[in-house]
Formats: C-alpha cells, structure tokens, sequence
C-alpha cells in the first residue's frame, strides 16, 4: 500500500509536467490550430535560462525562476512574430513543419551554448523530504504538484474572469468576428504563445531537480505530453492537464509493477485503446457538421 | 462632408479588379444599400470598409477621418460594426456571452482591476449587462438568452449576429446580406429591425443585400455595381428603373 502512495504521488507530479507541456499544445491550438512541435524545446529553454540565472549567475532560486519565466515568455512572443506569423496562411503541413524545425534548431543552438552535459542547479526543493508516518515523499516532486495546481487555477481566473482573457477564447471560437468586436487578435496570438512558452518554462525549473537539464529533456517529455493532450480532448486545458497526469501515473505504476519495458508503452495502450473507445477524448466533444 | 466617404476606391487581386474606382458618401442617419448581380464587388466594398483587404487605391473616410490604413481591430472602438454574410459567431458559448463579447471595445477596467474584482469592476459588468439586455430587449431575443449558438436555428443566429453588432453601440453598422437565408417572415422581421436601428437608436446603415423587395422597403439610397464598377446611385425606384441596372440584371 505504501509503495503504492509513493508510486502515485511520483506519478502524479510526471503527470503533471506532462499535463504542463500538454496544457501549451493546446493553448496555442486552439487559438491558432497549429501543433506546436517545439514545446518540448521551450520547456528546455527554460530550464536552461533558469541554470544561466541560478547557477551561473548565481541569483536568488525564485528571482531566477522568475527571469527565466519571463524571458520565455518574451522568446514565445518571438517565435510567434518570426517563425509563425510568416508562414501564416500556408498549408497547415508547412506551418506544423515550421515548428518542428524550430524545435531542432532550438535543441542544436542550446547543445552549442550551454554544452551536452546534464546540468543540475540548486532548489530549496532538491533535498528535503515530507514524512507522514512511513511514507516519504520527496520536496522535488511535491513542489511541481503544488506549482501545477497553483498554475491551472491562475490561468483558469485569467480566462474565465479577465477581459483579455475572454478576449483570448473569443478569438479561439472565430477569429474573424473578433477582429470586429475589436480584439487585437495579432497580439492576442502573441499573447497564446507567450503564455505557453511560460508555462513550459515553469515545467523546465521545477522539473530541474529531478531529470537534470539538457538539450534532449523535451524532446522525451513533448512525445509523451502529446498522448496527454490526445486523451484529454485536444482542445480542452483541463482535459490536458488531466490527461497528463493520467498518463503520469500509468507510466509509473506500469514501470513499478510490470516487466522492464511496459513503462514506456503502458501511455501508448491507453491512447490507443481511448481513441478506439472515446475518439473524442476525456474532455472533448465531436463537432457535426451541419447541412 | 459627408459621414462615410469612399474616395475612388480600388481593390485588385492580380488582373481582376474587383471594385474599379468607385466613389459614394453616405449620409449620417441614411440607410444605404450596395446592390448588383453576384461577383459584382459588393462584399469586397464591405471587406475595403472593415479593414479586412486594403484598397489598391483610394481613400476612406469616416465621420471626417480617414482611415485607410487603419487595423481591422480599430474598427470597433472606431464606431464601426458589421455582419457577415455567412454568420461568424462564438458557437460553443450562450447568446448572453455572445452579446457581451461585443460590449469588447468599451472596456473600462484592466487586468489587475479585474483578477481583484474591483467594485469599478462590478460596475461595469453591470453596465456592460444593462446594454446587452436592452439590445435583448430591442430584437426580442428573451426566449434565447443562455441557449447555446450552436443548437439555434439559422434565422435566430442572424438576429444574433445583429444584436452582437448593435452591442458595441456603433454609429455605423454594416450588413452583408441581411436577408439571406431567411425565410418571408424572418425577412419581414428583419426589414423593421433596420428601420428601427435607423429610426430609435440613430445608426446609419450600410447593407449590401439581394431581396430587392426589402431594398426598396428600408433604403434612403443605392448604389448599383457591376464589374466592380459603379452604375448608379439614386432612390431605390430610380436605380431599379435605370437602364443600365436593368440591362446588367436581364442582360441585354
């Protein structure tokens, strides 16, 4: 039973940097209904501004993680205005292409800059651990649970009570008719991939103790995020952040209880076997089309 | 000079001029109509005023101000609001939300205001509420207030898109083909909705339409295109009766 705890809560807290990474797929999804490829690279990019910032410039932890989340954002802007909004209006093939290409370059620039070894940077999470009676959690792993729900219920106000962020979800349903209820839909899509490379980095720092940082991490982390988002009804952030720690916590438990192997396939089956039951997802629903 | 101002306005897509040169200025109050057989310029005319494509050449003017260059977003804030020919609402969310949306451009408070839920917040919700049930009100849209835009029907959608555009409380509106779709009742519903936008709440209308009844019905004034030229400009019954307007119609 115990063994079982310890599993879920690792489980939960990789589920819920998958759900992170998986939350970004689908944020910019929906705004722009472009698969974002380079997710992984941002949470990457974020963890290795947070290094540059606590290590080696030797900031505060939280001053830094606070720069690196900033400075993401600011590069997710970018992105958006350099890579995206050029080949906006290509076939979708072309612009899904850009992305991934992104992702490359980014992993090369970042292998070029800080080197191919696994960095590490001191947190107050890093050591500590949290007794309760015989079971032991690890302050590394609660801190991304703590900082995940924190996240989901800051950007779920920002949404739901917010002007801009009303405006965001009316320029996700029908960017035309928001153009003309007068939403800078230009810079509100600036704004989705702001938000997202943000909340990638924020996954990149917290997930730091744990997996080290280096130039590959996201790239794993973005192929299981991706199932996430799948399960979760690509489309819906709740769904996504849901869908990851579901994934999260199979991986786990089959990597605990089962064969060498089935870890890494256990997430697979389940997609597999949702899109064969529930092709619509956990949270989605099918659009008809009406004649 | 005159509230709305089209300076020679021009609009081409590689060899095919879709509007060549036209002028109109409509006046302030005025409810005025584009005409003219299908592919004849109307919807680009509308597109060149919403800032959606830029005129090749040619100016805009709007209540004395130009703006050509202006960015579809300023539209709205700009007193400007349209309609579109194929209905472009929010679908997965209520018609509350929908009008709301519109209230968009009068926005009052910021960000920090808003995550604290200031009571300047409180307010204008209100007031953004007290606009939008007026509108309701208006359009006669009580039976539909938190349904869902994707399970109305296409008749309730179009009032929708007008009580949406009326929302922003425009000075101008703009509306692409008003009638279409809609059957003889929903036609006739529609024609007095105009009026009434003119005749209550003051707005100047700008609608490119088919239904030629409901043009000689609602309009001050048209202008006939073909060719992405213009053929005349007059009362409904002296276009109708112009014969280059008949001939671009029948044929010749």
């Amino acid at each position: 039973m115990l063994d079982f705890i310890q599993q879920l809560v690792s489980g939960v807290a990789l589920g819920c940097i998958y759900g992170l990474i998986a939350l970004g797929f689908v944020l910019i999804y929906k705004t722009t209904e472009v698969v974002n490829f380079a997710q992984g690279e941002l949470l990457m990019l974020g963890g290795f501004f947070a290094f540059t910032f606590i290590a080696l410039l030797g900031l505060n932890y939280w001053i830094g993680f606070a720069l690196a989340v900033v400075c993401m954002a600011a590069f997710g802007a970018a992105s958006e205005r350099f890579v995206l909004r050029p080949v906006l209006g290509s076939p979708q093939f072309s612009i899904v292409m850009a992305t991934v290409g992104l992702g490359f370059f980014l992993r090369s620039v970042a292998g070029m800059i800080w080197g191919t070894d696994d960095l590490k940077i001191d947190t107050p999470f890093s050591t500590g651990v949290l007794r309760i009676g015989d079971l032991v959690l690890a302050h590394d792993k609660l801190s991304v649970i703590v900082a995940t729900a924190i996240l989901c219920i800051a950007l779920y106000l920002f949404f739901t009570k917010t002007q801009l962020g009303t405006a965001m979800r009316a320029t996700s349903e029908n960017m035309l008719a928001a153009y003309y209820m007068g939403i800078p839909v230009k810079t509100v899509v600036s704004l989705t991939w702001a938000i997202s490379a943000a909340v990638a980095a924020c996954a990149g720092v917290l997930l730091a103790p744990i997996t080290f940082i280096h130039s590959n991490v996201g790239l794993v982390l973005a192929l299981k995020a991706f199932p996430a988002a799948v399960l979760g009804g690509f489309g819906s952030i709740p769904g996504a952040v849901v869908g990851g720690i579901i994934i999260g916590v199979i991986e786990n438990m089959a990597g605990f209880y089962l064969a060498q192997g089935w870890k890494d396939v256990a997430p697979h089956i389940v997609l597999l076997t949702m899109l064969l039951l529930k092709p619509e997802g956990l949270f989605g629903h099918i659009g008809r089309k009406k004649v | 000079m005159s509230f709305l101002v089209a300076e020679n306005i021009s609009l081409q897509f590689g060899g095919l001029k879709a509007v060549d040169q036209v002028n109109f200025a409509v006046e302030r109050g005025e409810i005025f109509t584009i005409i003219g057989p299908n592919g004849a310029g109307k919807t680009s005319i509308f597109n060149l005023i919403s800032r959606f494509y830029n005129p090749t050449s040619g100016r805009l003017f709007f209540d004395g101000e130009e703006f050509t260059s202006a960015p579809p977003h300023r539209i709205a804030k700009m007193g400007i609001a349209r309609t579109f020919q194929n209905i472009e609402l929010f679908d997965n969310t209520t018609v509350l939300s929908n009008l709301l949306v519109g209230r968009h451009c009068h926005a009052t408070t910021n960000l920090v205001q808003e995550l604290l839920f200031l009571p300047a917040v409180r307010r204008a919700e209100f007031e953004h509420r007290f606009r939008v049930e007026q509108v309701i009100e208006l359009l006669d849209l009580e039976p539909y207030r938190d349904k869902l835009i994707s399970g109305l029907p296409y008749g309730v959608r179009k009032v929708i898109e007008l009580a949406r555009a009326l929302c922003s409380e425009p000075k101008l509106m703009l509306l692409d083909e008003p009638s279409s779709g809609l059957n003889v009742e929903e036609t006739d519903d529609m024609s007095f909705w105009i009026r009434d936008i003119r005749d209550e709440l003051g707005i100047t209308v700008l609608m490119v339409e088919h239904d030629m009844n409901l043009v000689s019905r609602v309009s001050d004034r048209v202008l006939a295109l073909n060719y992405g030229r213009e053929l005349a400009t007059g009362t409904p019954s002296e276009v109708q009766s112009h014969p280059e307007v008949v001939a671009a119609y029948l044929g010749t």
